[in-house]
């Protein structure tokens, strides 16, 4: 047996080793993202969530203008902060929209009460169909749709300060 | 003491406030009342992976997005929907990810042919035995 062929095991192992500790450093990322970047919105027709505000569907979408759709929920905790950010977003002209996910009238307007109200149109999804439609996994997750109804950018979790920046310049590329 | 254990189940207790208020999905946990529509639907079901837990398929998973998504299945397999189109269409959406079916997609090339290498390597190995 040649003398390099004895290291073989060893260097094995080294690569396995490196492979997990390069695992741990950069854990992979779990989150799912949609398929449909790129593509139209699938045509959905919510009811309203609020009797004070007007539902939310596909068409309101496809109107000339950049849109960012929010999945949230009154249950969802992140959402109480993203809200806010939201709120930043409104303020500098950029039409908000929500889809309610499994979320009930009195939750809303508590939620909406305690941590102010961005959203132009909100659609009632109250057994997920619509967010499975669009490929979200969860909430909050948000959605940049340009004029022509196309998806163009899938946020996952949270809009953050610091995000704004991001999603403005998103949002004028999508104009 | 009592006071500490109090605290920690208070702390523990966050999840309970996770899920949403509204009651499961009709279909989520209703099995369709044509057997041969409720088996389609269940083999499909196996064979979607949770996007909350996902490690586990729908059909396993207790989350609400996974009952939502059992219902989802069953009210299309109730439709008249074959589970090919069904699967396809969340595969439209989520990407092969979704499915635990494997496919015949080039990614998915290595899988398929690294057991027939692995044999032939082992073939020729014996052989290489044997005539010594």
């Amino acid at each position: 047996m040649s003398r390099a062929i004895r290291f073989a095991p060893l260097l094995v192992l080294a690569l396995i080793v490196g492979a997990l500790i390069w695992r741990l450093v950069t854990p992979s990322d779990s989150s799912v993202h949609s398929t449909l970047e790129g593509k139209p919105v699938p045509a959905f027709d919510l009811g309203p969530a609020l009797d004070t505000k007007p539902a939310l569907r596909s068409r309101d979408l496809a109107t000339g203008k950049p849109h960012l759709v929010n999945v949230f929920a009154s249950w969802c905790v992140p959402c109480i902060a993203e809200v806010k950010v939201l709120q930043q977003l409104k303020a500098r002209g950029v039409s908000v929209e929500g889809i309610a996910i499994r979320d009930r009238p009195e939750d809303l307007v508590e939620f909406l009460g305690r941590n102010g109200d961005p959203y132009e149109r909100i659609g009632s999804d109250p057994q997920s169909s619509v967010q499975i439609s669009l490929g979200s996994s969860g909430v909050p997750e948000s959605f940049v749709v340009d004029g022509a109804g196309v998806i163009r950018y899938q946020h996952i979790g949270p809009v953050e300060t610091t995000d704004v920046p991001m999603i403005l310049a998103k949002l004028e590329q999508a104009r | 003491m009592r006071w500490l254990l109090a605290l920690l189940a208070l702390a523990l207790s966050a999840p309970t406030f996770a899920d949403s208020n509204l009651p499961p999905a009709y279909w989520s946990d209703r099995q369709l009342p044509d057997a041969r529509q409720e088996a389609e639907a269940q083999a499909l079901m196996e064979q979607v992976r949770c996007l909350v837990c996902q490690g586990q398929s729908i059909a396993d998973s207790n989350a609400e997005l996974a009952g939502d998504m059992r219902d989802l299945v069953r009210r299309r397999i109730a439709a008249g929907e074959k589970p090919a189109a069904i699967r396809a269409w969340l595969v439209q959406r989520y990407g092969s990810w979704i499915s635990y079916k494997p496919t015949a997609e080039p990614a998915a090339w290595p899988l398929w042919l690294a057991p027939l290498a692995l044999l032939i390597a082992g073939a020729l190995l014996i052989r290489r035995r044997i005539r010594r």
